[in-house]
């Protein structure tokens, strides 16, 4: 009984990975690939998931440290909003930033007023929205990392002259390192895909904010269903890629 | 010159000791697991604050809680050897040899050519270019020592430096790390839970037990005259304590001995195992400590035998194996008890 349904789950899993398999123009998928709008859509997304991984590694890890080393009230708290947008419904995510950073947003506004800059609608915009999304997973990733580690290792530096800076970047950042590719790795993944809070916050300008996601969904809906299912495709191998990269972590070793 | 007084609580520890060391000399602290050893060292290294007293390194305050001054750690004149070495995993040994060099501001360059020689220096010629992982376990010590050492520090502290070694390399290494802190000019203390480590080692011992000092001296003083069971136990006497006046010691745990040396007040009597005899009957003639009681457990230890008997006071006697034979010792057995007392050795508590 139980291997039947555990069965049943496998084909659900599977079914769909196999109609995007047999369904796709394989004929054609070159030609919708090399299609002007396919390619600027993967660029951008490309561009923007980096670029927010970067964001995510700049300031998610000294969050992830911060978490981590340091003892301070309501520090589950910070942990607890740090990872909300893990569970948070993206599209909630997307109107939550143009609330606070939107042309009339609490932050967007003065912002706006002081430098004639705005975020929505923007691919910068993109880039924040897919942040937002993604760096809860790299500071999940580095917090555990660090917590795992032996930090007498630390204390070792520190006895050897080397102060918070030196025995963080000497010490601690190589040790962790496993932990750094795979939460890299995550964020990258998760803001590849991002949509919801995109969508949202940065709307869907091809060229500017429509990323793969936007574009698979809109061509779906219109004569370019076969780019869609292409593009998709596409998607499905990056992701099959991320997990054979991260097999030995997520899934207990080959 | 080291002045230290620790006053620090870490869990269910209340270290409170008090240490005085001179420059060039090595002294061991000694006691069982638990005692409060590493916590010393963690304390001196800036590693735990302290809660009251002071550390004084040649001169220099390096923590006094009651003046609020606390030199971190990073800043303070000390090398650390620690129990399984901490060599960082992703450097090579010369790397983590220069890792103190380049914390405290000397270039590249120079940092290597200071870390080569130290390798040198330990032996260590050549192995300069593999990880930790590569070396076996006494390289990695001596390379957790060239770490140490190599920025210069005037107060070493090592924490159980032999104890991550195989009985087979731990005499040689022993012999090396002796060799070394003899030419190490600074403070030099090591944590060892091993009395043959702290006499091969050390010039004075300090014992500690609970977080406090039981006793100090040199190894000749503490193994003489132990003042705990715990180096009791090491050295392989019985201990016991009482009351003594004019030649006779009424003891805590029952039970009296006459003895040949006198003390009075509160005393440790000392009777070697070996000179305890056992009988099957009431010995003849006239020795004066006499008593019944019944063996409890019967070791082999080589070739001799350890009895421990119960009676007043109980005591572990040491006799031939022949002699377990004739008396048929077993657990259980009622035997007669006698210690000469020219054997026993009597000091003030």
């Amino acid at each position: 009984m139980l291997v039947v349904l555990a069965g049943a789950c496998a084909a659900f899993f599977l079914l769909p990975l196999v109609g995007l398999v047999v369904r796709a123009p394989w004929g054609s998928a070159a030609g919708a690939l090399g299609d002007q709008s396919s390619i600027s859509a993967l660029q951008l997304s490309l561009v923007c998931s980096l670029a927010s991984t970067a964001l995510a590694l700049l300031f998610g890890v000294p969050l992830a440290w911060v978490l981590a080393r340091l003892q301070f009230p309501g520090k589950s708290l910070l942990r607890g909003i740090a990872t909300l947008p893990m569970v948070l419904p993206p599209v909630v995510g997307g109107v939550a930033l143009l609330l606070a950073f939107g042309r009339r947003g609490l932050v967007g506004e003065p912002l706006a007023a002081a430098f004639g800059v705005g975020l929505p609608f923007t691919t910068l915009g993109v880039i924040v929205a897919e942040s937002f999304v993604a760096m809860p997973f790299l500071v999940i990733a580095v917090e555990a990392g660090l917590r795992s580690m032996d930090i007498r290792f630390e204390e070792a530096a520190r006895t050897l002259g080397a102060g918070r800076w030196t025995v963080f970047r000497r010490v601690t950042l190589p040790l962790i390192a496993p932990s750094l590719v795979a939460g890299s790795v995550l964020a990258w993944s998760r803001a590849l895909g991002e949509f919801g809070a995109t969508i949202t916050f940065a709307g869907n300008f091809p060229g500017t904010t429509q990323t793969a996601p936007l574009a698979i969904y809109i061509d779906l809906d219109s004569q370019h269903a076969e780019r869609a299912v292409v593009l998709s495709l596409l998607l499905v191998l990056v992701s099959l890629a991320v997990l054979v990269g991260l097999r030995d972590r997520f899934l207990g070793g080959a | 010159m080291l002045e230290a007084k620790l006053i620090l609580g870490l869990g269910r520890l209340d270290l409170d000791v008090q240490l005085e060391v001179a420059g060039g000399q090595v002294v061991a602290l000694l006691g069982p697991n638990g005692a409060g050893k590493t916590t010393v060292l963690r304390a001196l290294a800036g590693l735990l604050p302290l809660s009251g007293g002071h550390v004084v390194l040649d001169g220099q305050v390096l923590e006094d809680p009651a003046r609020r001054i606390r030199v971190p750690t990073e800043r303070r004149p000390v090398g650390m050897v620690f129990q399984d070495y901490l060599l960082f995993p992703h450097l090579s040994a010369l790397e983590n040899v220069a890792f103190g060099l380049r914390a405290r501001g000397r270039g590249r360059a120079q940092a290597r050519e200071l870390a080569t020689a130290w390798l040198d220096r330990l032996g260590l010629a050549g192995l300069g270019s593999g990880r930790p992982g590569t070396l076996s376990g006494g390289q990695q010590q001596r390379v957790a020592l060239a770490r140490a050492l190599a920025t210069d520090p005037r107060m070493l502290l090592l924490d159980e430096p032999l104890a991550a070694l195989d009985v087979s390399t731990r005499a040689e290494v022993r012999r090396d790390l002796r060799r070394h802190l003899r030419d190490f000019s600074g403070v030099n203390l090591v944590v060892t839970h091993d009395p043959l480590e702290a006499l091969a080692l050390a010039d004075r011992l300090v014992v500690i037990e609970q977080g406090r000092i039981l006793q100090s001296g040199s190894a000749t003083e503490v193994t003489e005259r132990p003042r705990s069971r715990y180096v009791a136990d090491l050295v392989g006497v019985n201990l016991l304590r009482g009351r003594g006046r004019q030649g006779v010691v009424e003891l805590e745990s029952g039970g009296r001995l006459v003895t040949a040396g006198t003390a009075d007040g509160e005393v440790f009597a000392v009777v070697p195992p070996r000179s305890v005899s056992l009988w099957r009957s009431r010995p003849d003639g006239s020795p004066r400590n006499v008593w019944r009681g019944r063996a409890t457990g019967v070791d082999l230890q080589g070739d001799r035998v350890r009895v421990r008997v119960e009676g007043s006071p109980s005591l572990v006697a040491e006799v031939t194996p022949a002699a377990m034979v004739d008396l048929g010792l077993a657990e259980g057995t009622e035997t007669w008890v006698s210690v000469k007392a020219t054997e026993i050795t009597v000091y003030p508590a």
